[in-house]
């Protein structure tokens, strides 16, 4: 089922929650709605639920307009951070109770009901759970059973709100690689919503990326990581350096030091930012094509990736860098050398583009 | 936790703590009721079954825990029914009603009692309407139940109303997305979640009502087999200086409050391990 969400716009008294917000959701995929709290990313979500009302706009299901239509008939699946089981209930009158709630007329038999409930917890690997209580169970396995309720009802949608924030790391990464098993085994509609990127650029099939009410980028994975299309995605997707410039005849000036730029900025002129990840830096002890020179003060070697703290000739801001182990090898960095550091990648933004910096 | 086979636990001063709980409950709870106990032993067997017995005693007995069966009933289901307003909806003067709940709390008993016995005697504010009606209150066991609803109420609404605040939205907002209706999400999901809370309550204000005196003395009217209450004949027994009279009363009281505080507790004790899975 496709879902399309059109001009929403949501309010708490002065806050602005959601800023008319466009957006479509493809039949089958799994989107993840990522952003930092107070993005709007939970009350989008609540909103194609149902559980909130949005001030103006329209959702359709495929096509249809669900604006309006009650949380109970709109056929979600919800799945909430806090699991919100029954604690008064066994794990199987849990997953059964959606379809317990149903009129006499709707309702499955007993024998159909223990059938379709067994099926689901064998589908999220819990079946020998059926007769504990949820205070019984780990966050992880609550998680599963709140998604097996959710499923028993057939939703056509699968919502899910920060699914696996209140869990440990390690529990929180098997889990989500489970949940991409699990879609790609029931292709359901889904939709969750996380802070955590690396969750979002893992799990999903396209990523939408809020900030302040409204969509700051919606891409597959690899492109909003490749090519972030505005500072904030650019920030928000993992560690930036900053580094504070012009740019004027197709290059980059910064300080001292320029750097050719590619085509597409050929006709601009005007004061930029260029953001640059730590392992798209390479430093060299050459100045050709450098952004800028730094002394050296933390080597950090342990792992695969040795990490390089520079400090900035000029300005003294903190520059990373992150090295192979042969690169640094090869270069046989000490603490104190002076270096240059080359950009393999660059995103660049003009300065009235970059003024929304990214603030928590 | 087993006294021979405890574990290390890393809150100090168990041992001490433990110990002054102890001796403080046996010095204020266990004495008494051993003297009690004690004393009416001196009574011997054939008087004891007696005084006991006795037809006005058996009556007494039977309106004190019947009508505060009856009160406690009534608290559970309007003290609940009060709690679910308390929490669930904003309204005009809701904090002066929450503050109002613990009115029979504070207030004297006997001063409940006078003013219950105005409103409702044949020529009170409410009693002269009732009584064209055949409808007697004041000076039947209907007043002795209303006054123990009084006394009763605030037990139910101040145990509940916590747990009806603790509830998440969510588990209300879960079952509305798997198509529950209002009434299924109360009854399958709110009301089981807060029934071991409203069973506290309504055992607790059943407790003080079988011990209540002060604002039953004034309604009840006192008419023996009638509405007469057990505490009443232990107070004229001893008004009489029948103290082992009195005492095989009061004995027979606290065993039957025992047995059934006994019996409401292994009921709670089954609900909150359905509720909590047997934590």
């Amino acid at each position: 089922m496709t879902i399309d969400i059109r001009n929403i716009r949501k309010t708490f008294g002065d806050f602005v929650a959601l800023d008319n917000v466009d957006l479509t959701i493809a039949s089958g995929e799994l989107l993840a709605l990522l952003g930092p709290s107070g993005c709007g990313k939970t009350t989008l979500l609540r909103i194609v639920a149902g559980l909130e009302r949005p001030d103006s706009g329209q959702v359709l299901f495929s096509g249809q307009d669900a604006t309006h239509t009650h949380v109970s008939e709109r056929q979600v699946g919800f799945v909430f951070q806090h699991y919100a089981l029954f604690r008064h209930m066994t794990v199987f009158d849990n997953v059964a109770f959606g379809l317990s709630v149903k009129s006499r007329k709707e309702r499955p038999s007993k024998e159909e009901i223990r059938e379709r409930v067994m099926k689901l917890l064998k589908l999220v690997q819990l079946d020998w759970l059926a007769d504990a209580y949820p205070s019984q169970l780990s966050g992880g396995q609550r998680q599963r059973i709140a998604l097996a309720r959710s499923l028993a009802v057939e939703p056509k949608v699968l919502l899910l709100d920060e699914p696996f924030g209140a869990l440990d790391a390690k529990v929180r990464k098997d889990l989500r690689r489970w949940l991409r098993d699990l879609h790609d085994e029931i292709h359901i509609t889904s939709v969750f919503v996380t802070h955590d990127q690396e969750e979002a650029l893992e799990v999903s099939d396209r990523v939408v990326v809020m900030d302040h009410g409204h969509i700051e980028q919606v891409g597959r994975p690899d492109d909003i990581y490749e090519s972030p299309a505005t500072p904030f995605v650019t920030q928000f997707l993992g560690d930036v350096n900053l580094f504070h410039g012009r740019v004027d005849g197709g290059s980059l000036t910064i300080g001292d030091y320029a750097h050719s730029l590619g085509q597409q900025h050929a006709g601009q002129s005007d004061d930029a930012v260029a953001y640059v990840r730590p392992h798209d830096l390479d430093v060299s002890r050459v100045a050709d094509g450098a952004l800028a020179a730094g002394t050296v003060e933390h080597i950090h070697a342990v792992g695969p990736v040795v990490r390089i703290e520079l400090a900035q000739i000029g300005s003294g801001e903190t520059i990373e860098a992150a090295l192979t182990k042969e690169r640094y090898r090869e270069l046989g960095l000490m603490l104190g050398d002076t270096v240059y550091v080359t950009p393999k990648k660059v995103a660049v933004f003009l300065k009235d583009q970059a003024q929304q910096d990214y603030v928590i | 936790m087993s006294l021979l086979n405890r574990q290390h636990s890393v809150l100090p001063g168990f041992g001490l703590s433990f110990g002054i709980s102890v001796v403080w409950l046996s010095l204020i709870v266990l004495l008494p009721f051993a003297a009690l106990v004690l004393m009416s032993t001196k009574l011997g067997w054939s008087a004891f079954i007696a005084t006991v017995g006795a037809e006005r005693v058996i009556a007494s007995l039977k309106l004190s825990f019947g009508a505060s069966a009856i009160a406690a009933l009534i608290n559970a289901v309007f003290g609940f029914l009060l709690a679910w307003v308390l929490v669930r909806y904003p309204f005009p003067g809701k904090r002066f009603i929450d503050a109002l709940i613990d009115l029979p709390f504070a207030l004297p008993t006997a001063v409940a009692g006078i003013a219950l016995t105005t409103l409702y005697a044949p020529n009170g504010w409410i009693g002269q309407y009732l009584a064209p009606l055949g409808l007697k209150v004041a000076f039947t066991p209907l007043g002795i139940v209303i006054a123990l609803v009084f006394i009763g109420l605030p037990f139910v609404v101040r145990t509940v109303q916590p747990v009806l605040e603790d509830l998440e939205k969510e588990l209300e907002e879960a079952a509305t997305c798997l198509g529950a209706s209002r009434g299924q999400i109360f009854r399958r999901v709110i009301f089981p979640a807060a029934l071991p809370a409203l069973i506290t309550g309504t055992t607790m204000a059943f407790a003080r009502a079988t011990g209540e005196f002060g604002s039953v003395i004034f309604i009840a009217g006192n008419i023996p087999l009638v509405s007469e209450i057990a505490p009443l004949i232990i107070i004229s027994k001893l008004d009489q200086y029948d103290y082992l009279g009195a005492t095989a009363v009061a004995v027979v009281m606290l065993g039957l409050s025992f047995v059934l505080l006994f019996a409401i507790n292994a009921i709670q004790w089954w609900a909150a391990r359905r509720h909590g899975g047997g934590r």
